[in-house]
């Protein structure tokens, strides 16, 4: 009966990207265009770091587990850091596509502004880097066994996803940081961001101390997600105002 | 130019893709921290025969279950009733594998599958997982033939037989041979599953996973027909079972004209013959040291004895040495041989044939008496009676001044299970069978994997180096040399030669002892080494010469290291060292030497042989002449298509696609579950926050004043 931690795990990594999918971008062409092309462009930079790792780990001593655990660490970095290069050269790439668009547009303006770019962007991210994360270990939760024969954690498949979920989480709040820092020049907080995904990317090597990865991880999302609510317009004033307007629908009604 | 970019960029293409691909193999790191699996492990496999399945087989994907060994009778309570994880995977000690415990299993639903523990401790004194009555409805005794005789009505050959080889086993049953993965095994069961202070082990709890899925069912009729209908009308027909098949080996010690078929005009042939095979309850286990390896043995030495005397003083009947393939199931070697005998497709007919004398078990573990066994509803015929006894006394007369005595069994007994029954069934042949045993078999472990070189008392004194063991002269090889002395005068004489002679025939102990520990200790040796091909010898090109004794089950065609069975090979160029003349001859004449004038490929046979190492370690191939042939050993019944034959061996192996088995851990029903439920929730909840947000979107962000209005 693992067909229950099958699922289970792939609710837990794919939920909120899913139901994120359904209720904002699924129904905008505009927008599945722009994920799809993020989560390209994600892929794109994993494939260059694979390729540097690939020829690293080839052109060194395979004997050698010291130099390999480091190649791995350098891999771990150099791939974060050209993702967010990627991150970049997408930004580049949508802002130059704007004018196209607001051009082919049927109103002045254009159709999608570049705050929701940034947040369709970063969820593109998010979604192929925690596919890629997740997959093979979903294929291998099917079972017959769970981890643990060599004394691991029995709990590696819930980490696993919930790892998942704080990554695709991460990538959307960054992405909206990002483009945000880009667009007001700030680059302090690309800088923020860069640093931040260094951090993760580093507290996930602590595995399999998943206690040691796992808090520091989500308190750093519940942190961005405060901190992308506000870059992108949020505020406690407009948080009451939800609140209110709800309270004051319910009288009207 | 253009060109060599477009080579570049395909390689470029390539290049990424092995990069991606070698992203995904990091999920075989998921696997390696959940599975081990285990490879030296061994399966017992589905057989087929015209009425009946025999054997085991897994589910499709393999059969899965908690692990529990299995040390004391409560331990059998726990896994039949009490325990509550089924179904169980059982450990079996080797002590526990006996028929009562494995029909207990096997009528509960309670075990998924069995891996036994093969080892030498605890033992039990005797266990022979054969029938009692082996061979029992292929011989010659039936309803119209000795009908007071047949089913082993007077004597029961192997009366310790608990016929587990014959049961059909619904679950996997697997053997595992190797110490280190054994320790495994246990170090997991003690770590998760063993019981504290009688109470059940709590998640996770070690378990073990099977496969051995079989392809064919019910019976060779039925799995023949499917492979033909797949055959006709099947795109990629794929065969479901194979006939057990192979090769004898024959000789004679005058060299028979193979180019002309039939009755062989002024020819009378003694036949000397033993069987080939053995088998056990596991796949492609069978040492059959005491059961097979010593009639073997007893006739290479005889054949080895009377090579020069026949050359010398020849006597005036051929003597035919045949070594059949496939006896332990239902006489496939002798019944094919027999059957081309009198299609006239074989070198002789059964009217050539003077008179027979087959070598049973002979290991003569304890005491120094042979028996002589023979047929007493041929001999109520005068001329067959009085032939038989002349045997007897010929044989008598050459055990004078060897320290083994012969004698017979009373008259009324049935012959034991032989390749003379399938001659009997032909024509009315006089024979003799000699064995160890004047009624029952005397070997303990008949057609176990326990009949090995401890079995047949082959040991060493300690501290003796390989090469010194090979030619160590133990007690087994010295009386094996003696009824090997005793086996080739009788055939001498039998062949009508003279007395004087007699005592030029002697078998060599040193061969004997270097043929047993080629036989039951090691293959991988300097003497057989030297008689093999010089390519079958490399390390490393097949598994001909892999270290340990060979196996003895005959198995199907095609194999890893060619069409002919390791052992059927290695009697092959044994018997052409030990009877042929070194020719001059260079590689590739001898591989086809039809357009030398000197040389008759009709009569002998050409053997590309590597031969002795000389000092300075190389050794320097040789050609090799001997009369030495093959003859296929494939039962006539699927010759004659008849694959529900009463009367000729119908065993086929089914054929599988993986045999492996891992052990893993497997979590408790509640943490599954929370997962699921922790899942669910959040599938649920962040459905719900996402609807509530993306519907309030324009409120919650539209205080900032560059927004521009939302889709939102």
């Amino acid at each position: 009966m693992t067909v229950a931690v099958f699922f289970g795990c792939a609710f837990i990594a794919f939920g909120p990207a899913f139901s994120l999918f359904v209720f904002t971008i699924a129904r905008d062409p505009l927008r599945v265009i722009i994920l799809i092309a993020g989560a390209f462009f994600w892929l794109l930079s994993l494939l260059l770091s694979s390729l540097v790792w690939f020829i690293s780990i080839k052109a060194s001593n395979s004997q050698d587990l010291r130099l390999q655990r480091d190649l791995l660490i350098f891999g771990v970095f150099f791939s974060v850091l050209l993702q967010e290069v990627f991150r970049f050269a997408y930004y580049r790439l949508l802002r130059k596509a704007t004018e196209g668009l607001a051009a082919i547009s049927d109103e002045d303006t254009s159709a999608i502004s570049v705050r929701q770019m940034a947040y369709v962007a970063g969820l593109g991210f998010g979604i192929m880097s925690g596919a890629f994360s997740m997959i093979n270990v979903l294929s291998d939760s099917l079972g017959p066994g769970t981890v643990g024969i060599f004394g691991d954690s029995q709990y590696y498949f819930i980490t696993a996803a919930l790892m998942t979920l704080a990554l695709t989480l991460l990538h959307t709040f960054w992405g909206v940081l990002f483009f945000e820092g880009c667009e007001k020049s700030r680059w302090w907080v690309i800088a923020a961001v860069v640093s931040l995904h260094l951090l993760v990317a580093g507290l996930s090597l602590l595995n399999p101390l998943y206690e040691g990865s796992l808090p520091p991880v989500y308190v750093i999302t519940l942190l961005m997600g405060v901190w992308a609510f506000f870059s992108s317009g949020g505020s406690l004033h407009s948080l009451s105002a939800v609140c209110t307007r709800r309270k004051a629908e319910g009288e009207s009604s | 130019m253009r060109k060599m970019g477009y080579l570049i960029s395909i390689n470029c293409v390539k290049l990424l893709i092995t990069a991606l691909l070698y992203t995904c193999v990091c999920s075989s790191s998921v696997e390696q921290k959940i599975y081990v699996e285990l490879n030296q492990t061994v399966p017992c496999v589905r057989l087929l025969n015209a009425t009946h399945q025999i054997g085991c087989q897994s589910s499709m994907s393999g059969d899965t279950g908690v692990l529990h060994v299995l040390e004391t009778e409560s331990d059998l309570d726990w896994i039949l009733s009490s325990g509550p994880h089924p179904p169980y995977m059982v450990i079996l000690e080797t002590a526990f594998f006996n028929r009562s415990v494995m029909m207990r299993m096997k009528n509960s639903s309670r075990v998924s599958g069995v891996a036994v523990i093969i080892s030498k401790t605890g033992l039990a004194h005797d266990f022979s997982p054969h029938t009692t009555c082996p061979n029992q409805n292929t011989g010659v005794y039936s309803e119209r033939y000795g009908s007071d005789l047949a089913n082993c009505n007077v004597t029961v050959w192997n009366p310790l037989g608990n016929g587990l080889s014959y049961e059909d086993f619904p679950f996997p049953v697997f053997a595992l041979k190797d110490e280190n993965q054994t320790q495994v095994i246990r170090k997991c069961y003690e770590d998760h599953n063993q019981r504290v202070n009688g109470s059940a082990p709590q998640y996770p709890l070690c378990a073990m996973q099977l496969f051995s899925h079989m392809h064919a069912a019910t019976d060779t009729v039925t799995c023949m027909r499917r492979t033909d209908l797949q055959n006709r009308f099947g795109i990629n027909p794929e065969v479901l079972c194979d006939p057990l098949s192979d090769f004898n080996v024959w000789t004679s010690s005058r060299a028979l004209n193979i180019s002309s078929k039939g009755h062989a005009v002024n020819e009378s042939v003694v036949i000397a013959a033993t069987r080939l095979d053995g088998r056990s309850f596991f796949w492609e286990q069978a040492p059959a040291a005491e059961g097979t390896v010593s009639g073997i043995i007893t006739l290479l030495a005889a054949v080895h004895a009377l090579y020069p005397v026949t050359q010398e003083a020849p006597p005036p009947r051929n003597i035919f040495f045949t070594f059949f393939q496939g006896e332990a199931f239902d006489y496939i070697g002798s019944s094919k041989m027999v059957y081309d005998m009198e299609k006239n497709d074989f070198v002789i007919d059964l009217n050539n044939v003077h008179s027979m004398l087959e070598i049973g078990q002979v290991g003569l573990r304890s005491g120094r008496s042979l028996w002589m066994h023979s047929d007493p509803v041929s001999r109520k015929n005068d001329d067959v009676n009085a032939e038989v006894l002349e045997m007897m006394t010929r044989m008598r007369s050459a055990a004078a001044g060897l320290n083994v005595s012969v004698a017979h069994p009373s008259f009324t007994q049935a012959l034991p299970p032989s390749s003379l029954q399938r001659f009997l069934r032909a024509g009315l042949i006089p024979g003799l069978v000699l064995a160890d045993h004047q009624t029952s078999f005397n070997n303990r472990y008949y057609e176990s994997m326990y009949d090995d070189a401890e079995n047949l008392q082959v040991t060493y004194p300690p501290d003796l180096s390989p090469d010194e063991q090979l030619v160590y002269e133990t007690d087994a090889a010295k009386s094996l040399a003696e009824v090997a002395t005793l086996v080739a005068r009788s055939l001498y004489l039998q062949a009508g030669g003279e007395n004087s002679s007699l005592s030029n025939i002697t078998a060599d102990p040193k061969i004997v002892a270097q043929l047993l520990y080629s036989f039951v200790i090691q293959k991988n040796n300097s003497w057989l080494r030297s008689l093999l091909p010089p390519e079958v010898t490399k390390k490393g090109v097949n598994s001909l010469l892999s270290s340990g004794p060979p196996q003895f089950y005959i198995g199907l065609g095609p194999r890893v290291h060619g069409p002919v069975h390791s052992v059927t090979r290695f009697v092959q160029y044994i018997l052409a060292n030990l009877t042929g003349t070194v020719t001059n001859l260079t590689e590739n004449q001898c591989q086809d030497p039809s357009e030398l004038s000197s040389e008759n490929k009709d009569l002998f046979s050409y053997f590309w042989v590597s031969g002795p190492v000389s000092v300075n370690s190389s050794s320097e191939p040789l050609c090799v002449r001997a009369s030495v042939r093959l003859s296929e050993a494939v039962s006539p019944a699927f010759e004659l298509l008849e694959y529900g034959s009463r009367d000729y061996s119908t065993w086929t192996e089914s054929r599988w696609k993986s045999i492996r088995a891992r052990i893993f851990l497997v979590a408790s029903r509640e943490l599954e579950m929370l997962t699921l439920g922790v899942g669910v929730a959040v599938l649920l909840l962040s459905l719900l926050a996402t609807y509530f947000i993306s519907s309030k979107a324009e409120l919650l962000f539209s205080s900032a004043h560059d927004t521009p209005t939302t889709a939102y």
